[in-house]
């Protein structure tokens, strides 16, 4: 068998192993993959009695999308970004890069574990969402189906960018900072907690450059009935350009991550791991 | 600089330099921006063999391991680990070497088992005739001592049993070169003894060629076929340990006192020297004592006066204390 695709196989087991080691300890359990969902089903909870302008749709129901969307891109793109960098300080990265194929198996892995992460989470916030919300998944089968595949290009756009974010910033500490508040920006001008039409011309056009915005939309596609599209811009779902925008995101971010993930590999070696293990016993 | 190839054909019995060369360097060189780390290093080891690669910190045997293992650009000078530049090397080459890593909290919700196999799965490709690969992960762990905690997460280990598996997870995939950095820090000397046959057990039945850096002597001594001694990013001094102690055995070091002033000389006749010293001074000689040198002695004091800063010149003592 070719030792790359046997590489790509035990990166599939290796992702389904750290998915398992995580989600079977509880203080990691609650910590990565409940407390979130709570809090947003919570805050919703309190808003389930306030309708959105000029329909009969709860502004609850309204949001879910938009927050399912806005984890979608957020939550696999730093969740990698920060792993990555981690990883790179605590020698993982560098256990992978001594065995052959390694780096194969370990970003596979990476990327199954987040997948399977992704999926964990959005069945934890939507079973809830369904039940407590009305309005959700008016259109039958046919949103389950446009969950799928635009969860599936959410993933593929956000995964690299993930991937390339953790290569270039060297302290996890750093990243998650960052991203925080970078995606905090995007995620406020994206039309995820209200509609986006209500923003300035100039906030749109920013809004519809990035993931969140058409993630979001692709998501409200899926889960809400047809008349909810009259809040958005051309007052349409418009899948074509949905596909189109993440589909560029996508194209991108695959071109760019192996290349700087290469360049981010050959520099770990052994005495880098130590000085930063050094720096890190320093902090303590 | 003079090499010490006296001391390398002394040490090699004739049919141990029949087997083929494994690791070569020659003049190899790294420079970090105007520092010179290594400054020509000249090193070969052949199938089978351990060498030992002693010296204090910061004299280059960590960079000039990871030159080896691929894991850093030089910055000049030929390398050819099992026939290839490191540098360029594939997959094939890497799943042909072993590389034991000071692992800190990586992969601490794995379970030992879990994580031995898994890195091991990497290698089953590369497995041949007479050299499968991986190892069976039961029967490598109850070698490194680790069978009852096969089952325990990794961050539940202690420092000693993390380094044995920092070990078990270098030669999982059977290597035919195994690099070892500082290997036994932190072991305790049941560990110690253990590790120490394991790696005589790799190179004698596997024929594994073992280059490991350490900055302790007697492990050196004691693991090693030969021993090259690397101060001031230079090998100042390559042998066997039984042909580098008898190098310095030779010598002595005569003290004395003569008048209240306190003398101290190095000679290789002390016998003649004390001689000729009552015959000039008699009734005045005083607090006489005579001390062989052990290797040591030698190598500590090389140590010491690197430390302070004079690296090149003790080294240059050394190698004129050997001729």
């Amino acid at each position: 068998m070719n030792p790359t695709a046997y590489a790509l196989r035990i990166g599939l087991a290796r992702g389904w192993i750290e998915f398992r080691a995580t989600i079977t300890r509880p203080q990691e359990l609650f910590g990565n993959y409940l407390m979130v969902p709570v809090v947003l089903l919570g805050v919703l909870f309190f808003m389930r009695d306030t309708t959105v302008a000029g329909t009969t749709l709860p502004l609850a129901s309204l949001s879910l999308p938009g927050v399912i969307g806005m984890m979608l891109v957020y939550g696999p793109m730093t969740a990698v970004a920060v792993l990555l960098s981690a990883e790179r300080e605590d020698g993982t990265l560098l256990r992978a890069k001594a065995v052959p194929n390694g780096m194969v198996g370990y970003v596979t892995g990476m990327i199954t574990r987040t997948a399977l992460d992704t999926v964990t989470f959005l069945v934890i916030l939507l079973i809830p969402g369904v039940l407590l919300f009305d309005g959700l998944f008016a259109g039958g089968p046919g949103g389950l189906l446009t969950l799928l595949w635009l969860g599936s290009l959410g993933l593929v756009a956000s995964v690299p960018l993930g991937l390339i974010i953790g290569s270039v910033v060297r302290s996890p500490r750093a990243v998650g900072g960052w991203l925080f508040f970078l995606s905090g920006g995007l995620v406020a001008i994206s039309g995820i907690f209200y509609p986006i039409t209500a923003l300035a011309g100039w906030l749109q056009g920013i809004a519809q450059v990035f993931p969140f915005y058409w993630v979001g939309l692709g998501i409200r596609s899926a889960l809400l009935p047809d008349e909810a599209a009259a809040v958005e811009i051309g007052q349409s779902w418009r899948h074509l350009e949905t596909v189109a925008v993440l589909g560029a995101w996508s194209v991108i971010g695959l071109l760019i991550a192996p290349v700087v993930l290469r360049r981010m590999a050959r520099g770990e070696s052994g005495s880098n791991v130590e000085e930063r293990r050094q720096k890190a016993l320093q902090r303590l | 600089m003079v090499m010490v190839s006296a001391v390398d054909s002394s040490a090699h019995p004739a049919e141990s330099s029949a087997e083929p060369v494994v690791i070569e360097a020659r003049d190899l060189r790294m420079r970090y921006g105007t520092l010179d780390v290594l400054r020509g290093i000249d090193l070969v080891a052949r199938r089978g063999e351990v060498v030992a690669l002693l010296g204090p910190n910061g004299a280059g045997k960590t960079t000039t391991i990871e030159i080896l293992e691929g894991f850093r650009a030089r910055s000049a000078g030929e390398v050819s680990v099992l026939g290839v530049d490191p540098m360029s090397a594939d997959e094939r080459w890497r799943a042909r070497i072993g590389v034991v890593l000071q692992s800190w909290r990586d992969h601490g919700k794995w379970r030992v088992r879990e994580l031995l196999r898994h890195l091991g799965r990497y290698y089953a490709p590369y497995g041949m005739p007479g050299r499968e690969r991986p190892y069976d992960v039961d029967k490598l762990l109850a070698t490194v001592g680790l069978a009852d905690q096969a089952d325990q997460r990794i961050l539940t280990l202690s420092g000693g049993q993390r380094r044995r598996l920092d070990v078990a997870i270098g030669i999982v995939g059977r290597p035919e070169v195994l690099f070892l950095d500082e290997p036994t820090a932190g072991f305790d000397p049941e560990a110690r003894r253990d590790f120490h046959d394991l790696v005589h057990r790799l190179s004698d039945l596997e024929d594994t060629t073992i280059l490991l850096a350490t900055h302790d002597l007697d492990e050196a001594e004691k693991l090693a076929d030969r021993i090259l001694i690397l101060a001031a990013g230079r090998i100042v001094a390559d042998g066997s340990a039984e042909a580098l102690a008898r190098r310095v055995a030779g010598k002595a070091e005569v003290r004395w006192s003569r008048s209240g002033e306190h003398y101290l000389h190095t000679t290789d006749d002390a016998t003649g020297f004390v001689r000729e010293l009552f015959a000039q001074h008699g009734q005045g000689i005083d607090d006489l004592e005579v001390r062989r040198a052990s290797l040591e002695d030698t190598y500590m004091a090389l140590v010491h006066r690197h430390e302070a800063g004079q690296g090149v010149e003790a080294a240059a003592e050394f190698e004129e204390a050997r001729r």
